[in-house]
């Protein structure tokens, strides 16, 4: 029978069916992360249980972690609390942990991949929802809750009913200034933020087969934004070129083995999708949200829409609040409207290759006055790497804030937030109410809008740069 | 262990609103908890209180009519975003053990199964009713909704009757009260044997 990636990698990880489209499914790589693993570590102590693999699971702290002058001790004593717990259970259960002091910390879907720890066909959680990042190497990665993290430390397995599939395929090739971010943001704004809900995307189509991993990884990360369960892309000679020579992806004769079993990780010709959307690349303008979650989101040439105009009274009204705690009014042009912060960061834009491309739109020019600018390196690594390349300075001269890694201002859980009624271009994955600060205003787009809009103190279209 | 859900008849409270996140219903501030507890009072935080923290009297759950509701009947897309379970042990703690609505993120659900919430899912024309009944209860009449795990269906006082789906896995879960845990566990010699298989 014809199979989808997706149903290949489900496949090959079913201990056991349990009952009818449930399954007990096999963990390889299980990641762990501050904020959702305390609970979990108390439960085991708690029924004297272990964890199974404790060399299948890698834990790393950056929800909460302050990104300024490291040699400093942590003035917020509940956050320390947290990093202390995470250091406490780590020792005590024999994992391996990349603390505020390792070169590889950073923020865990950040650090997977760069250590090539992140591999085709893996089955990878984390008690955390952007997990899907993992999917773009046509691993079935996906977020848990406290409860199931517990359960894949005691028994390295996962309770799953299967989810469908849908095919979220983009024609064409896209414009330049358009990026990764825009595509998956048009999407979210075709099918809404509950769009997937219940179904692993699975990626294709050229634009997509063209992207660099990095670009995959920014598509697959916000795969949750539309409801999805994950995202996937099978893997192909730009997987295997990232990942060849990473210091945990296999080496020798391991890696033409690996190589030989991820090269049939491909979605047969005519394999079954239960639902199918298609998106012309080329069509895509950059995207800037201008409501309060991802799905309420429109190219920079259009104007701030009309609640009005939306077709259900449910709508309308989402819509009208949205507007209201944004501080928009309806039928302002988006390109145009006045910011007060960027962030550059996140689990969704914080990558070399997105420093880079920030980088080249900031070189020479000043952040403007009345903004408050900050880049925020998705890991060490790619702190280290900027660095070494020079782009510290550009940010730096620019007028921009350059810190230590970690989540940061993406959820405003240590000192980095934005004040009420502030308004912030940022590169992270969530524009809720009171994400970044409680009445902070946030506007995602990609690492280059927000560099223009940093200079520009505006968003502006970056395309006429 | 948690309690099994098999049966509830309870108050119900209508907070009207779609994509409800999982930001809103515990704000990021709380969860640098390493307990399980002490989130009740967190829960929708931004929404309930004011910023000197008074209770906000324009949020539907401080309406004299809510207190005490254990069902909270919502709009699409509830729970949506972040996989923190946070946003579940609030709810519970608050006093709620269902949530009625057309639609629920999936993370939302599966939390919910592994600590004694039931999400219901109802067709939206379904809900609007119960909404609307949940509405114009008063303190002095209060409406209550009979939520049924075990025949899968929802009823109240005033006629209305709907048959739910549930997921046999999550139903099982929640109708035991089970440590999942421990019940995979008992899978041992599969988990073995794949293990000794593939890696
Ligand atoms: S960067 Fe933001 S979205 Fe990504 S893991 Fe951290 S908090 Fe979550």
């Amino acid at each position: 029978m014809s199979r989808t990636v997706f149903d290949r990698v489900w496949d090959a990880h079913v201990v056991q069916e349990l009952a009818d489209g449930v399954a007990l499914l096999y963990v390889d790589l299980h990641l762990v992360h501050e904020v959702t693993s305390p609970q979990a570590f108390a439960g085991l102590r708690h029924a004297g249980r272990r964890v199974r693999r404790p060399e299948r699971t890698l834990a790393t702290v950056d929800h909460n972690v302050p990104t300024g002058d490291r040699s400093l001790p942590i003035a917020d004593g509940v956050a320390a609390r947290q990093l202390d717990a995470l250091g406490t259970n780590a020792r005590e259960f024999g994992i391996e942990l990349f603390d505020l002091a390792s070169p590889n910390q950073g923020i865990v879907h950040v650090i997977a991949p760069e250590l090539g720890a992140t591999q085709p066909g893996m089955l990878i959680v984390c008690g955390d929802s952007h997990t899907s990042t993992h999917g773009a190497f046509g691993a079935f990665a996906l977020g848990l809750g406290t409860s199931e993290v517990e359960h894949v430390l005691a028994t390295q397995c996962l309770v799953l009913p299967k989810p469908r599939n849908l095919e979220a395929r983009f024609t064409g090739t896209r414009a330049a200034g358009v990026s990764a971010k825009d595509l998956i943001l048009a999407l979210i704004g075709q099918i809404g933020t509950a769009g997937a809900a219940g179904y692993v995307i699975e990626y294709t189509g050229e634009a997509i087969r063209g992207l660099s991993m990095e670009e995959r990884m920014t598509v697959c990360n916000m795969s949750i934004e539309a409801g999805a369960r994950a995202g996937m892309i099978a893997p192909d000679e730009t997987t295997f070129a990232y990942l060849a020579g990473r210091p945990r992806a296999p080496s020798g004769a391991g890696w033409d083995r690996a190589l030989a079993g991820w090269r049939g990780l491909r979605t047969d010709p005519g394999a079954h999708y239960d639902r199918q959307v298609t998106l012309d690349a080329a069509s895509v303008a950059p995207q800037v949200t201008w409501g309060t979650h991802p799905g309420m989101v429109a190219g920079i040439t259009a104007r701030v829409p009309n609640p009005a105009d939306l077709p259900t009274e449910d709508e309308r009204r989402a819509a009208e609040r949205a507007l209201e705690y944004m501080g928009l009014v309806p039928g302002t042009p988006l390109a145009g409207i006045p910011i007060d912060r960027v962030f550059l960061g996140s689990c969704t834009n914080a990558r070399i290759e997105d420093l880079r491309a920030a980088a080249n739109v900031v070189r020479g020019r000043r952040v403007a006055s009345r903004v408050r600018a900050m880049v925020v390196p998705g890991s060490q690594q790619v702190k280290a790497q900027a660095e070494k390349e020079g782009l510290d300075r550009v940010f730096r001269e620019a007028g921009f804030e350059w810190r230590n890694a970690g989540c940061s201002m993406c959820l405003g859980m240590n000192a980095d937030i934005l004040g009420a009624g502030e308004r912030c271009a940022a590169t992270s994955n969530r524009n809720f109410e009171g994400r970044q600060g409680r009445g902070g205003r946030t506007h995602l787009m990609s690492p280059v809008m927000a560099a223009a809009a940093a200079i520009e103190g505006r968003l502006v279209d970056v395309r006429q740069w | 262990m948690v309690s099994p859900f098999v049966r509830h008849r309870g108050k119900a409270a209508a907070l009207p609103r779609r994509d409800v996140d999982t930001d809103q219903i515990v704000p990021k501030q709380f969860l640098t908890a390493v307990e399980r507890t002490g989130f009740g009072p967190s829960l929708f935080f931004d929404w309930r209180y004011a910023r000197d923290g008074s209770p906000n009297p324009d949020f539907e759950l401080n309406a004299p009519a809510a207190q005490g509701a254990t069902i909270l009947v919502t709009g699409p897309n509830f729970g949506s975003g972040s996989s923190r379970e946070h946003a579940v042990w609030a709810l519970a703690e608050y006093g709620f053990r269902a949530i009625i609505a057309p639609s629920y993120a999936d993370i939302f659900v599966a939390n919910c199964c592994r600590n004694g919430v039931l999400p219901v899912q109802l067709k939206a024309p379904e809900v609007d009713v119960l909404m609307q009944r949940a509405q114009r209860a008063t303190q002095e009449r209060p409406y209550e909704i009979v939520v049924d795990l075990g025949e899968l269906a929802v009823s109240d006082d005033s006629g209305f009757a709907a048959r739910f789906t549930f997921d046999p896995y999550g139903r099982d879960l929640l109708l035991r009260g089970l440590d999942e845990i421990g019940r995979t566990l008992l899978e041992e010699p599969r988990i073995a044997e794949y293990e000794r298989l593939h890696t």
